[in-house]
């Protein structure tokens, strides 16, 4: 068992440090570069945090799309390639939904302020 | 051609080089002139480098900007982008369309040893997306400028194609494949975009009545603005080529150019109705709302795609703005499901 602190906290005071003092400190160019450095680190701290109960769902989905097991990768490239074939539409049954699920789970980790997915959230009554 | 900028490139300060061919440039181009004064770069683009000095001239300062290729290098157009002398051309052909753009006011020759590019004078405004649509300095003007856009458009589709120097010709079917082959080199499997590709091969617009010339890039960000005049300069024309005229029309309507204000469709800034009627009452083709909404789709994807394909840069270099840009694909997924499957 490793110690404390857990990543997700050192990544959240990696970031708070990006963007407070060293910005404070820095010239306007580095200032921009920090900013998107702490958004790097934000986003590996929500993943660590979001994924594993978003990943566990998104597999679970798939397994029942698909009518197959296996990984997450493998089923999304099945799920791409039955798409592109045309046997599976937004028609079909679940695939909607799942879609929406998986591209929420997503933003909620890569992006949650983007404009579009506030919007969609709004629009699912999700907030 | 070897490096413009020569041997001694290394040795001396880069701009100091550039001031001293500028003035040059000035003495045989410009002969009224004195000499140039305050050379700064501007951006340091990874396929162009823009500079801004002051022409000098009875006493007072004119502000110009030198586009040109990165190092002085020559550059080989690439399939999709245009070489920086056909950019100056079409910067001539839109402003003799009354598009309003920068004046080109010298071709660089190899002579003037600055490698390939021109020169053009300084607009000033502003570019930076979100203060269009968020500063207050905007407010009064804000309701025209979507209206204004399609007027523009309307001048730019209205440039003869066989004036214009050779462009690709890229029908929607080739563009839509041309992106597909790019997303599929990622090698990455994304539902949302094969659902995307799926629609957009569904509903291929037929093809225009006349292929135009399109500028490729139009969109809040490629757009200078001034408080009172609203749009008064169209820039980056790199990615212009001939094609469907509504492609120009999709691409300003993308949400990553709405900067936030997801309500108004147009650069974040008014309504796509106002845009139309301000393109067809400047003598634009009839705008047919499916057409447009492929258009619209076809951008959202072309930005993630771009997006995705972040990453081989991301891992070959020390940018971590790359690796949080290739991030934003998702952004495009959303944007995606809302055109596509329901709320939006």
């Amino acid at each position: 068992m490793q110690d404390e602190p857990r990543p997700d906290e050192i990544l959240a005071t990696v970031a708070n440090f990006l963007k407070g003092t060293a910005t404070r400190e820095t010239g306007p160019h580095i200032a921009f570069q920090l900013r998107v450095a702490a958004n790097a680190v934000e986003i590996c701290q929500r993943q660590l945090t979001l994924s594993p109960k978003a990943d566990a769902e998104e597999l679970a989905r798939l397994r029942a799309l698909l009518g197959m097991d296996g990984d997450l990768m493998t089923l999304n490239r099945e799920l791409a390639r039955r798409i592109k074939a045309g046997q599976v539409t937004l028609d079909t049954p679940g695939l909607a939904d799942h879609l929406w699920a998986t591209t929420l789970a997503k933003l909620a980790v890569d992006q949650p302020n983007y404009s579009g997915y506030r919007a969609a959230l709004a629009e699912r009554g999700q907030v | 051609m070897a490096a413009a900028d020569g041997p001694s490139a290394e040795a001396r300060p880069q701009s100091e080089i550039i001031a001293e061919r500028l003035h040059m440039v000035a003495h045989n181009h410009f002969p009224a002139s004195t000499g140039v004064a305050k050379v700064q770069r501007l951006t340091a683009g990874a396929t162009q480098e823009i500079w801004r000095f002051e022409l000098v001239q009875d006493g007072l300062e004119t502000p110009l900007i030198l586009r040109r290729s990165p190092g002085g290098l020559r550059r080989v157009a690439s399939s999709a982008n245009v070489g920086l002398e056909d950019e100056a051309a079409l910067l001539k052909l839109a402003a003799k369309a009354e598009a309003p753009v920068p004046k080109v006011r010298h071709v660089l020759t190899p002579e003037d040893g600055l490698g390939q590019g021109f020169i053009m004078e300084f607009v000033a405004g502003e570019t930076l997306g979100g203060r269009i649509v968020r500063d207050p300095r905007f407010a009064d003007v804000r309701p025209r400028l979507a209206r204004q856009c399609g007027e523009i458009l309307a001048a730019i589709h209205r440039i003869p194609v066989d004036e214009a120097p050779a462009l690709r010709h890229s029908s929607a079917a080739e563009l839509v494949d041309q992106w597909r082959a790019s997303y599929e080199a990622t090698d990455w499997p994304r539902p949302v975009f094969e659902i995307a590709f799926a629609w957009l091969d569904a509903h291929l617009p037929p093809p225009p009545k006349r292929p135009r010339l399109v500028h490729g890039d139009f969109r809040n960000g490629n757009l200078i603005f001034a408080p009172e005049k609203g749009v008064v300069a169209v820039l980056d024309w790199e990615l212009a080529h001939v094609g469907d005229p509504m492609e120009d029309l999709g691409w300003i309507c993308a949400n990553p150019w709405r900067f936030g204000q997801v309500d108004k469709p147009v650069g974040g800034f008014g309504e796509r109705e106002d845009m139309w009627a301000g393109y067809e009452a400047a003598g634009g083709d009839p705008v047919d709302r499916d057409h447009a909404r492929f258009w619209e789709v076809f951008g959202s994807l072309r930005w993630g795609v771009m997006c995705a394909g972040m990453i081989p840069a991301f891992r070959a270099g020390e940018s971590v703005e790359r690796g949080v840009i290739a991030r934003r694909a998702s952004e495009n997924e959303v944007d995606l499901m809302r055109l596509l499957a329901g709320n939006g």
